[in-house]
């Protein structure tokens, strides 16, 4: 048990660490990278829960594809971050005030009444050897969630279209290649026979 | 799960079907007969319309249904708010045409996108847990800001899209923390479960009222009532009308289920708390929405912040939360679609080719250049103003009734004070049609399914008034009172 729980410790620190430092360092790659730690330690916490396959799903899909991705675009884009902060400190008293107040509220709420205290909630017991979570995701995604799944797909659809609806466009005098013309093509199109009369050696 | 089950969500599979097949014939399709596209969003919506009116389920005194695990539910209001999307989305396509032709926008991502809308629309309508309303509720937004931004070389266009995108994913992401509060207090995302839960455990507890607010942000949000309500005007403003049309009359109808169905059927037993919060968020949308119109030069910002005022109306007939004080709200909600698909059918009739009408000034002297398309104007502002025998009296009296039953006089007569300064403006519309004289003399024409829909249009807000009984009898008994 206390192996467990300094892992958990261990995993947290590092998550929160690197979370606070996503937003406030000031090279956008660094904060990217900071990210990937932030996951990395998520899908550590989770594998502590017994949830391999969203832990994995979160190294292979976010860490793997999404923030790798995010990284060719932070580096291709050349953002010039000054413009990006400017009135940062004018708003930054009313921003203040705001955020202190909500999360003092936030803070009077959830400390009420120890409705999130780790004596509310009774340890869950360990599943056994041959429980799979895999499956067991698996099964309700496909029954209980079978719905809410579908929409999450079309969800995805639509946002496809919309993308492509707001990005491709077709300007005119762009030179492109036509493979299929390419291919068509035949060689009195492209090579001239041209009969011209032999010419005799210069000089005999 | 069987198959009976599933075929109460037919509705919804035909629109998803469509929707599929529409993006697919496109690719097929040459430019200049792209008008097939439109014939099939009409009929997706004729036979939505017409799958959802041939229900059996209602046998032997049923009053809903659920399918796929408790997720989906189909009942009568339901069903109600689900016709009317189809008749208004068909006035919608069919006023967007002349739009998008005129404006050389017709293309087919737009036929596709509105009905991915309309599908998130139904699915909203007729959600019965938290994760399918937030689902529905993704599934309207994300069509909807492409929808905004759909006139690509568009820089005001964009620039809404991007405001409308900015808020509203804040919204969702504070709609989704309440929802989560909620699911710690209750251990359930199905609405029924969450209430007996409540039921079970007390409703003074304070993680819930403290989800509650965030869950009641977000519905103000979709509905655009103060203090949320910053979106509305710059998006009506800078999106195209035809994009327009849509937002300001379907999304509202999902917003009033959602509304319903999370305040009463699941947190039904915090009625105390949320009445409050709504009925400030009435009085501050019904106030300052008719003060901000009256100051309004452009027709677009006064429509939108018209909406406002109206939406606040919606929900003063929301926060007494019996079922005549919901059945009012519908009403209203469905009667405002109607006038407000009418509005900005006009706003596009009045658009010269490549130029958008957005001046009050472009309606001055309407009555001289087509008396028949300044009556019907008229008609819809009379309606807005809520001026007997037009539908949009008989809907604010029902909602005023509703408060008054429930004991908040202060309510009602600041709502009917506002109402009345509110009549300004639309009378103002009125003045400049029939005593100005006309800026602009070009004579006004539009395809003949355009002028067919606009008379259609004016012939509800006119027979729905007169003959008022019959759908606020259908909006009551879908609440059982």
């Amino acid at each position: 048990m206390i192996v467990q729980e300094l892992i958990f410790y261990a995993f947290s620190l590092v998550m929160v660490f690197a979370a606070i430092a996503v937003v406030t360092v000031r090279n956008p790659i660094y904060a990217v990278l900071f990210l990937v730690l932030a996951f990395f330690s998520a899908a550590g916490i989770w594998m502590l829960l017994e949830a391999e396959f969203l832990a994995i799903i979160l190294v292979v899909v976010y860490v793997g594809a999404v923030m790798v991705l995010f990284l060719f675009v932070v580096m291709m884009l050349d953002i010039n971050l000054v413009p990006l902060k400017e009135g940062f400190t004018r708003y930054l008293p009313v921003a203040v005030l705001v955020a202190v107040a909500m999360a003092v509220e936030l803070l009077m709420v959830l400390w009420s009444r120890g409705r999130f205290g780790a004596s509310m909630f009774p340890v869950p017991a360990p599943n056994s050897s041959d429980y799979s979570n895999t499956r067991e995701l698996g099964e309700l995604l496909y029954t209980n969630y079978l719905l809410p799944f579908e929409v999450a797909g079309v969800i995805l659809l639509v946002a496809i279209i919309a993308a492509v609806a707001l990005t491709l466009r077709t300007r005119p005098g762009i030179k492109t290649q036509d493979p299929a013309a390419q291919v068509r093509t035949r060689r009195d199109e492209s090579v001239r026979l041209v009969k011209m009369k032999s010419e005799k050696p210069r000089g005999t | 799960m069987n198959g009976a089950q599933m075929l109460l969500a037919a509705p919804e599979f035909w629109v998803l079907v469509m929707a599929c097949v529409i993006m697919i014939v496109d690719l097929f399709l040459r430019e200049e007969r792209r008008g097939i596209i439109h014939m099939l969003a009409m009929l997706t919506v004729i036979f939505a319309a017409i799958i959802t009116l041939r229900a059996d389920y209602l046998v032997d005194g049923v009053q809903s249904v659920t399918a796929f695990k408790n997720s989906f539910i189909r009942d009568p209001m339901g069903d109600v708010l689900k016709v009317f999307s189809f008749v208004i989305m068909g006035l919608v396509f069919t006023y967007s045409k002349f739009y998008l032709r005129s404006f050389k926008l017709f293309r087919a991502d737009f036929y596709t996108l509105s009905l991915f809308a309309l599908l998130g629309v139904m699915l909203l309508i007729s959600a019965n847990s938290m994760l399918m309303i937030y689902l529905g509720l993704e599934l309207i937004s994300l069509s909807v800001y492409a929808l905004v931004a759909f006139d690509r070389d568009s820089g005001r266009g964009s620039e809404s899209a991007m405001k409308y995108f900015v808020l509203g994913s804040m919204a969702s992401g504070m709609l989704l923390y309440g929802m989560s509060m909620i699911y710690g207090a209750t251990g359930s995302l199905v609405l029924p479960d969450i209430a007996e839960a409540i039921h079970a455990q007390g409703s003074d507890d304070i993680l819930l009222v403290f989800g509650l607010v965030f869950v009641v942000v977000g519905i103000a949000f979709k509905f655009g009532v103060v203090p949320f309500h910053m979106w509305i005007p710059d998006v009506y403003e800078g999106a195209p009308p035809a994009t327009v049309l849509f937002i300001s009359s379907v999304p509202k109808l999902a917003a009033f289920a959602m509304a319903y169905r999370f305040l009463s059927s699941g947190l039904g037993d915090l009625h105390i708390h949320w009445q409050a919060m709504l009925a400030s968020l009435a009085v501050l949308s019904i106030v300052l929405g008719n003060l901000a119109a009256i100051m309004q030069t452009n027709i677009k910002r006064m429509l939108a912040y018209s909406t406002i005022s109206h939406m606040g109306f919606v929900m003063l007939g929301l926060l007494p939360g019996t079922s005549f004080g919901f059945g009012a709200s519908m009403y209203y909600v469905i009667v405002y679609g109607v006038m407000s698909v009418a509005s900005f059918g006009m706003v596009i009739l009045l658009s010269a080719r490549g130029v958008e009408a957005e001046h009050l000034n472009d309606f001055k002297g309407l009555n001289q250049r087509n008396p028949f398309y300044a009556a019907i104007m008229g008609l819809v502002m009379f309606s807005m103003a809520g001026v007997p025998p037009m539908v949009g009296f008989f809907a604010k009296l029902m909602v005023l009734k509703a408060v008054v039953e429930a004991g908040m006089m202060w309510l009602a007569i600041t709502a009917v004070v506002f109402a009345v300064i509110g009549a300004f403006y639309y009378l103002r519309v009125i003045k400049y049609m029939y005593f100005d004289e006309p800026e602009n003399e070009t004579t006004i024409t539009a395809p003949v399914d355009f002028g067919a829909a606009l008379t259609l249009n004016g012939i509800m807000i006119l027979g729905l008034g007169v003959f008022s009984s019959s759908l606020i009898a259908i909006c009551m008994t879908s609440f059982g009172a």
